[in-house]
């Protein structure tokens, strides 16, 4: 305390003086410019080299992350089609993401949607938009917005693997960007959406890195998509074994390390807070992985790998929206509880409601998705977290744990918007579809499998 | 001449190939093959998805050899391959009536 009495008591003494002398010198005033200019591109370039490591990081999320991991849930005969779902989206959502995406989930101030402003990528250079991230170029937040906008459809596509049109499925893509993801995206992390806790909300939520947008939207529009598609034929009588868990288990890993740009990137600077965050992420996959372990061991009687690889992830997804709150334990509980919860549902509560959610996207994304920004509302602390002030500057109090149990309430308000809209906007699009194309393949074809009858491939061929 | 055809446990396949190497028998064809007899198969479980997986990785093997010869090699092949749990597979023994080496049309025993 007296140490810091004396440095403002050296301050005042020194600070005024040299104030007056450096605006009778212009010398002096354009040399601390310049200081100020290097300290801001400094500043700058680190944080724009930390975003776009992380950009890459969330692109790697999807292909080859995540193609790997529903690849080798699938049967032999569906490999290269299910990864297919994957990688195309990377291309299509991309090219959507350009025309229209990013304005409509970033542009103007609205409270449901963006608007036209940053149609075609006008107004989107190298200058920051100071409302989002301000040391870094608008398009380093554009590219890096854009890799959650491609994996976000991309985990859906478990619910209907082995089942789906190709052509149904990239309209289905299309439409379903327009009309669930772009306004979630902008109601929680555009300025003035509804949800939007930094910028202006109604409602305001708290969501880190995607728990509402990316995990809920697509976990519930799985299960939409699993329930209107229908069984795969043979389920679940059959045995539909996943084919190849060592590449599951390499695409969960990289799952687990693409996280880490997915969640602490979202900082969307190289700062202590995104420190904070990817420290959170990592706990809660790793209390995850025990925590479906754990009750795999005690019900099933066996800890598989692919138990323990699902934890993980069903972890990762829980952390997402509490990640740039919560402090390292309540992490692990987060993750510990989503590793429980995540199993019970994909392999009881699924067995009793007969649905064929082939791949469990909606057991552990919707259901970690909903837990996680729930929990956020719990564990959320201003010690994590400090951009959220009074008017006087005084940090607020985020979550329960904070002594604001009312940012519960707001965290369920913001979890209902985005089942309502997932379930609202996902059975529109599949009617469209329907109507249109038509969603699922013929019998023969589902028999055959969709690498041969949709894309005209094998995944596998030992004999050449 | 006779067929011998035995269904035996894969990790057993080494020991079979040396016993029959060392009385002296070196033509032999195997197949990876799936089955099962009196032995049950295992439970497999995928996100609580129980599978009963009741057909099992086996080996078969074939060969023919000349009559006199064909104890020796039972005695030989079964010795080797035996574990004496259940699951170590069977012996099928068939009349052969011809058999031909495609190289130079040899007939009948020295065929083989």
């Amino acid at each position: 305390m007296m140490k810091h009495f004396r440095k403002i008591c050296l301050l005042t003494m020194f600070a005024a003086p040299a104030a007056v002398w450096a605006q009778a010198n212009p010398d002096i005033q354009t040399r601390l410019a310049a200081v100020e200019s290097a300290a801001k591109s400094a500043q700058s370039a680190g944080d724009n080299a930390w975003m776009l490591v992380c950009s890459a990081l969330v692109l790697m999320m999807t292909g080859p992350g995540l193609a790997l991991f529903y690849g080798g849930l699938v049967r032999r005969k569906n490999v290269l089609s299910t990864m297919m779902q994957s990688f195309i989206l990377m291309a299509v959502v991309t090219v959507v993401w350009a025309v229209v995406g990013y304005s409509l989930a970033f542009g103007g101030s609205g409270p449901f949607l963006g608007d036209f402003h940053f149609a075609l990528l006008n107004h989107v250079g190298s200058d920051p938009n100071p409302d989002y991230a301000p040391t870094i170029p608008q398009q380093t937040f554009m590219i890096y917005q854009l890799m959650f906008a491609i994996i976000t459809p991309a985990l859906i596509s478990g619910a209907f693997a082995e089942r789906m049109k190709f052509s149904a499925m990239l309209l289905f893509m299309v439409l379903w960007g327009l009309i669930v993801y772009f306004p979630m995206a902008h109601m929680v992390w555009g300025k003035g959406g509804l949800l939007n806790a930094a910028l202006g909300g109604k409602v305001p939520t708290f969501d880190f890195a995607g728990g509402t947008v990316v995990h809920i939207t697509s976990g519930v529009s799985a299960l939409v998509c699993a329930l209107y598609m229908g069984k795969r034929t043979g389920f679940p009588s059959d045995a539909m074994k996943p084919h190849n868990l060592v590449i599951s288990f390499i695409g969960a890993c990289l799952l687990w390390v693409g996280w880490f740009g997915f969640n602490a990137g979202s900082a969307l600077a190289a700062s202590g807070l995104a420190t904070s965050a990817f420290v959170a992420t990592h706990f809660g996959a790793a209390a995850a992985a025990l925590g479906w372990v754990v009750a795999e061991w005690r019900h099933d009687g066996k800890p598989s790998v692919l138990g323990a690889i699902s934890g993980a992830v069903a972890g990762l997804v829980a952390i997402t929206p509490a990640s740039g709150f919560v402090k390292p334990f309540p992490a692990l509980a987060i993750g510990f509880s989503a590793g429980i919860v995540c199993f019970f549902m994909v392999a009881h509560v699924k067995k009793k409601f007969k649905y064929d959610d082939s791949l469990d996207a909606f057991g552990v994304h919707g259901i970690g998705g909903t837990l996680g920004a729930l929990l956020t509302g719990v564990f959320a602390t201003n010690q994590v977290n400090d951009s959220f002030k009074d008017s006087a500057g005084k940090l607020l109090p985020l979550g329960l744990v904070d002594g604001h149990p009312s940012q519960v309430l707001n965290q369920a308000i913001g979890v209902a918007i985005s089942w309502v809209l997932a379930i609202v906007g996902t059975l529109i699009v599949l009617k469209i579809c329907d109507l249109l194309l038509g969603v699922r393949v013929r019998k023969e074809q589902e028999i055959q499998g969709l690498d041969v009858s949709l894309h005209g491939e094998e995944g596998y061929i030992f004999e050449s | 001449m006779k067929k011998i055809e035995a269904i035996i446990q894969p990790f057993k396949l080494d020991d079979v190939k040396e016993a029959l190497k060392s009385i002296g028998i070196d033509g032999m064809t195997i197949t990876e093959v799936r089955g099962h007899g009196r032995q049950k198969g295992h439970k497999e479980v995928y996100r609580g998805q129980e599978y009963n997986v009741d057909l099992l990785p086996k080996v078969k093997l074939e060969m023919v050899v000349s009559s006199s010869r064909a104890d020796d090699v039972i005695k030989a092949l079964a010795g080797a391959a035996r574990t004496g749990k259940i699951g170590d597979g069977k012996i099928f023994v068939f009349d052969v009536a011809e058999a031909i080496r495609i190289r130079n049309d040899d007939r009948g025993e020295s065929a083989l």
